[in-house]
């Protein structure tokens, strides 16, 4: 019981299936506080799904999720999320500001509007995102790396402990690139969590302290230079991938 | 004097009608936005014709042509079909499309059944059923609209009052969900709020047609705004405007069924939408091109005269 205390995420005994067909097979991941960890794996492997699972999107099989002890439900507040960029219709009537607003909807709760108060946090988040000059720009208008900082943004808002992210890094310039890492980097120093589904193998041990690497099972978890190693990756790409570690 | 009462007479009916046709327009035109908005066109069509045998069963139990009690079968029936989509989708492989169309199907032709039954019959009662399929405003009565009046405030209140929750919702499901709103329930709300939206258009406009009462209005709207309430309070002022003068132009010559008529009247504004509107138009995109056209051309000759110029 004070072990799962102090642990930021604790996933026990993970199983999701869609139809007949396992996506997660029996996974138990730990993650301390204050940690950046990165999912990796080939496509299919179930790094969305494990990340939805943890939020109470997808209904899971069998197994158990624990926010810092207690259940999404009772934790939903200290969790942020930014699901993947091409989940929504960016071609929706709204702007940059009432989007990035919608992060703090769950702290308003039914019915209340976004005021002043949400309005002054927006405007925070998207400086600090480098999006201020956007504030009224129509969505549709923003190129791939501005709607991902939009999105960031509004986990910005939300003001969570924990984090997860869907590939953040997916199809973006570098300018955003930058300046997810630096925020991914203020969020440690200020002892947040973050768990990022990643693609890019090349930039894991520059940018996260700690891995996941899974294929529909977990092959390892734990800090980076232990974790990350070729067997390992092997183990998780079947040999497909020919990488160097370093 | 008998000229001057009857004509009189004709004008009071006409401005129930419109009356009738605008208020049903702006209802449809406000929850059509959401539908087109979720890629949810094709449900309008199948809740309208689920609905139609949820009218015949109506009469059936109650002998009553009374257009209230007729509405509650439609609306029962449509939203059992909606219920059944949305089951079927959840819980078996067949996809959203497929869905729609097996209920769609069904339901119309249980319908159409049961409507040819009635008329077997030959119950003296039975004229007026067949308004429910294509659509007569001349029947809408001054209860009619108070109906109309009354429960289209009330669906588009109750979406005014979680506008913030159906908002979020139709921009990003997943994000709302993880937010802790009940993203199943407000579903099941907003596809209410939708059948209520049809079952009330029936009367004027007709099973077959109303789901473009809902789609038109909200895709003119759609290019001239990129402001969701905005885009709304358009959408409604479109739907009344279709809604009147499809009424007007269908009373005016006999037999005309009026839904058709003003379904016409909606695809003119969707039509001059799509050719004019600023921003998002055919017009503006084709000057668009040719402005960039020119400008490139003269950015390329002058980029070709530079190295002249320096050779000199």
């Amino acid at each position: 019981m004070q072990a799962s205390e102090t642990k930021a995420i604790e996933v026990t005994d993970l199983t999701v299936a869609y139809q007949d067909q396992p996506v997660l097979w029996d996974v138990d991941l730990d993650v301390p506080p204050g940690v950046l960890l990165s999912i990796v794996g080939p496509n299919g492997a179930g790094k969305t799904t494990l990340i939805k699972a943890i939020l109470g999107l997808v209904r899971p099989a069998a197994g158990n999720v624990l926010i810092y002890g207690k259940s999404y439900e009772a934790q939903r507040r200290i969790v942020g999320y930014v699901p993947q960029r091409g989940s929504v219709d960016w071609d929706f009537p709204t702007n940059v500001l009432d989007v990035v607003m919608m992060g703090r909807y769950g702290a308003l709760g039914w019915v209340r509007r976004p005021g002043k108060q949400e309005r002054e946090l927006a405007m925070n988040a998207l400086e600090k995102v480098g999006m201020e000059a956007y504030t009224n720009r129509q969505i549709s208008q923003l190129s791939g790396g501005q709607q991902q900082r939009v999105f960031l943004a509004r986990a910005l808002v939300q003001d969570a402990t924990v984090y997860l992210m869907d590939e953040p890094f997916q199809g973006v310039d570098a300018t955003t690139e930058r300046a997810i890492v630096t925020l991914l980097q203020e969020f440690r120093e200020k002892g947040k969590t973050v768990v990022v589904v990643h693609h890019d193998l090349q930039t894991v041990t520059d940018y996260f302290d700690w891995v996941m690497l899974l294929n529909i099972r977990r092959i390892a978890s734990g800090p980076v230079d232990e974790t990350f190693t070729p067997e390992n990756l092997r183990t998780t790409y079947g040999g497909r991938v020919a990488f160097m570690t370093k | 004097m008998e000229n001057l009462s009857i004509l009189t007479h004709l004008d009071y009916t006409l401005m129930i009608v419109a009356i009738g046709a605008a208020l049903l327009g702006a209802v449809s035109g406000t929850l059509g936005t959401y539908a087109v908005l979720r890629r949810q066109s094709l449900l309008g069509d199948a809740i309208s014709h689920a609905a139609l045998p949820g009218i015949a069963i109506a009469f059936l139990l109650t002998g009553s042509k009374t257009p209230l009690i007729l509405v509650i079968g439609a609306a029962i029936a449509g939203w059992l079909g909606t219920l059944l989509i949305l089951s079927i989708i959840r819980l078996t492989r067949i996809k959203y499309d497929s869905a729609l169309g097996i209920v769609l199907s069904t339901f119309f032709g249980f319908g159409l059944v049961l409507h040819t039954l009635i008329q077997r019959t030959g119950n003296a009662n039975q004229a007026g059923l067949d308004t429910f399929l294509f659509g007569q405003a001349a029947t809408i009565l001054e209860s009619d609209v108070l109906t109309i009046g009354i429960l289209g405030g009330i669906a588009i209140v109750i979406m005014l009052v979680f506008w913030k929750e159906l908002k979020v919702l139709v921009f990003d499901e997943g994000f709302a969900a993880s937010l802790g709103f009940p993203i199943r329930a407000l579903d099941i709300l907003l596809t209410s709020l939708l059948v209520i939206a049809i079952v009330l258009g029936l009367q004027a406009v007709g099973a077959v047609l109303m789901s473009a009462m809902l789609v038109a209005p909200a895709v003119a709207a759609r290019q001239w705004t990129n402001k969701l309430s905005v885009m709304m309070f358009l959408a409604a002022c479109f739907g009344a405007l279709a809604g009147v003068s499809g009424t007007i132009i269908s009373s005016s010559a006999s037999r005309i069924p009026t839904g058709p008529t003003i379904v016409l009247c909606a695809t003119v504004v969707v039509g001059f939408s799509i050719a004019f509107a600023p921003n998002r138009g055919l017009l503006w995109d084709w000057f668009r091109h040719q402005r960039n056209k020119h400008n490139l051309k003269m950015t390329a000759s002058n980029l070709l005269k530079q190295p002249q110029r320096g050779s000199e």
